[in-house]
């Protein structure tokens, strides 16, 4: 029993933020990947040159950032509460297909980072591959602004 | 007759006569014998085109369903509105459960008129109050490109509409009220471009029918056109996509519908992902067209009250 309390106490210390507000931290590691795309996007629509190496790191990054995407904690039951919140509560009775969609997400961020795309062309392939899991997901589970 | 009896008279003709000009004026509108026989042959590869435009798979495709497979058009998915719930039919080809028997015009008639091969009316929740601005031709292109599309078998729920809304009848009136074919906005010395975005979305596209608000008889408020209304399903707001609402650059507005991206990467959710991808299958140009007219319309305030 001690040794559990002791796990969890120490894990809560490590991940403590996460538990202070489960919103925050989730739209922290979204708007995160946004920050990746933003360096992919211009290549794509032909703004900047496409540049291969630019384009695997960047894509490496986006994957280290998703897999931190853990569903269980990010998600903890019934965070619906505060003013900027979205999370729609059909997140909690349809919870084994949002987390199949997370894994969705990194599964398909983990296959183009492992043969990054090697033209403009492509890019925009895999931007346009990626980017329907973001609104895959927020189709269901986001509520509109407001 | 006593006084009480005159009156009584008095109020049963002037009943009888409203019933009547209710019953005219909610007669059911469909297209002339002429334009019925002016719709042209329709080509299956331009009809692709418009059927992206239009959107028809958002409410049309099997709730749930990816891919390719949004072209069975089995229907089912349900709209819940203030006047009750509507269940989108099946529109596949099937003959008996979908429209597969149906001729070029009564889908002209449904989508420019909003009247069923019977003669009844639909309900607006089809936006064909949309539609009405479509180039006839259009929708002879789109019955070509939907003979194409697989049969589906099953029919879908019926409507389950509170009263009075369950009278189809009752619709002629909103009709009389709400539907035009005319162009919604005036752009002076649009060009070619801005031409055809405006009938892009105010067309075949439906914008409006999400992101302007409406008044009390379901309507949309032309003079907040595109301003950004309260959500008709459920909770929060559609946004602001004038000038004065969304900031974005025509390139950033072309680039969302295309990739679903916004400018700060953020993605789309809610209805509009069935929109976009919808839109995504469009040519560029088109996209460019429609998002050229957003930046040409008005700058107008939130169309929606403000957030506490
Ligand atoms: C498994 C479901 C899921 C996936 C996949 C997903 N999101 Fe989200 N996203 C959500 C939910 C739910 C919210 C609302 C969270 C909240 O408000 O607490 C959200 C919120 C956001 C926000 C914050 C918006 C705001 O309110 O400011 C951004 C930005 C975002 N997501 C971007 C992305 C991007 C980009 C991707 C793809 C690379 C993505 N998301 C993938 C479910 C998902
Ligand atoms: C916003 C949702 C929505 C969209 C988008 C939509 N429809 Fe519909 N449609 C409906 C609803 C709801 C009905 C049933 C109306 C009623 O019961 O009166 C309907 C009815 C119809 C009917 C009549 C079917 C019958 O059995 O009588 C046809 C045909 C049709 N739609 C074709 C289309 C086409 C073609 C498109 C695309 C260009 C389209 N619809 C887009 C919601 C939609
Ligand atoms: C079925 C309803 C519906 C229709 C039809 C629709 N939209 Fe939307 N639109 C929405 C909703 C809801 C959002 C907010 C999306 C979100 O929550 O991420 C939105 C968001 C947008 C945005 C992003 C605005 C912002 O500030 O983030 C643009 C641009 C847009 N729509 C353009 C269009 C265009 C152009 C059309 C017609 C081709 C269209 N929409 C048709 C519901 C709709």
């Amino acid at each position: 029993m001690k040794t559990f309390l002791l796990a969890v106490t120490t894990f809560t210390l490590v991940s403590g933020a996460s538990f202070a507000d489960p919103h925050e931290d989730r739209v922290a590691l979204m708007k995160s990947f946004g920050q990746q795309l933003g360096q992919l996007a211009p290549m794509a629509k032909g703004e900047k040159p496409f540049d291969a190496a630019a384009t695997a790191a960047a894509l490496t990054e986006l994957q280290a950032r998703t897999e931190k995407f853990d569903a269980a904690v990010l998600f903890p039951e019934g965070s619906t509460g505060g003013d900027k919140n979205r999370a729609l509560p059909v997140i909690w009775t349809a919870w084994d297909d949002f987390t199949a969609r997370a894994d969705k997400l990194k599964a398909d961020v983990a296959e183009v980072a492992a043969t990054p795309p090697a033209d403009q062309a492509a890019l925009g392939a895999a931007l346009g591959k990626i980017g329907s899991n973001c609104g895959g997901c927020h189709e269901v589970y986001r509520a509109p602004e407001g | 007759m006593n006084l009480l009896g005159k009156l009584a008279v008095a109020a049963a003709i002037v009943a009888a006569a409203g019933g009547l000009v209710f019953w005219f004026a909610t007669a059911p509108e469909p297209l002339s014998e002429q334009s019925l026989a002016a719709l042209p042959q329709g080509d299956a590869a331009r009809g692709e085109r418009i059927f992206w435009a239009g959107g028809c798979t958002s409410c049309h495709a099997r709730p749930g369903s990816q891919g390719d497979a949004v072209l069975e058009l089995s229907g089912g998915l349900e709209l819940r509105t203030p006047f009750g719930t509507f269940v989108a039919p099946n529109i596949s080809q099937h003959p008996d459960d979908g429209i597969g028997s149906w001729t070029a015009g009564d889908l002209a008639n449904a989508m420019l008129r909003g009247v069923s091969p019977r003669g009844s009316h639909y309900y607006p929740a089809f936006p064909y109050g949309s539609y009405a601005r479509m180039d006839p031709a259009d929708v002879a292109d789109l019955y070509a490109f939907m003979k194409t599309l697989p049969v589906v078998e099953g029919r879908a729920a019926a409507n389950a509409l509170k009263f009075p809304f369950s009278i189809r009848r009752g619709i002629g009136v909103w009709k009389f009220v709400h539907l035009s074919p005319d162009p919604v906005l005036e752009i002076p010395d649009a060009s070619e471009q801005v031409a055809r975005g405006q009938y892009l979305v105010e067309g075949p596209g439906h914008c409006g029918e999400c992101h302007t608000p409406r008044d009390v008889s379901g309507g949309l408020k032309k003079d907040e056109w595109l301003a950004g209304a309260v959500a008709a399903e459920g909770e929060g707001v559609v946004p602001n996509i004038t000038p004065g609402g969304l900031d974005w650059s025509a390139g950033e507005i072309a680039y969302f519908l295309e990739s679903g991206f916004t400018p700060d990467f953020d993605s789309v959710g809610g209805s509009m992902v069935a929109v976009q991808k919808n839109m995504a299958r469009l040519p560029t140009e088109d996209r460019e067209a429609v998002a050229a007219y957003l930046k040409a319309g008005p700058a107008r305030e939130n169309g929606y009250p403000a957030r506490q």
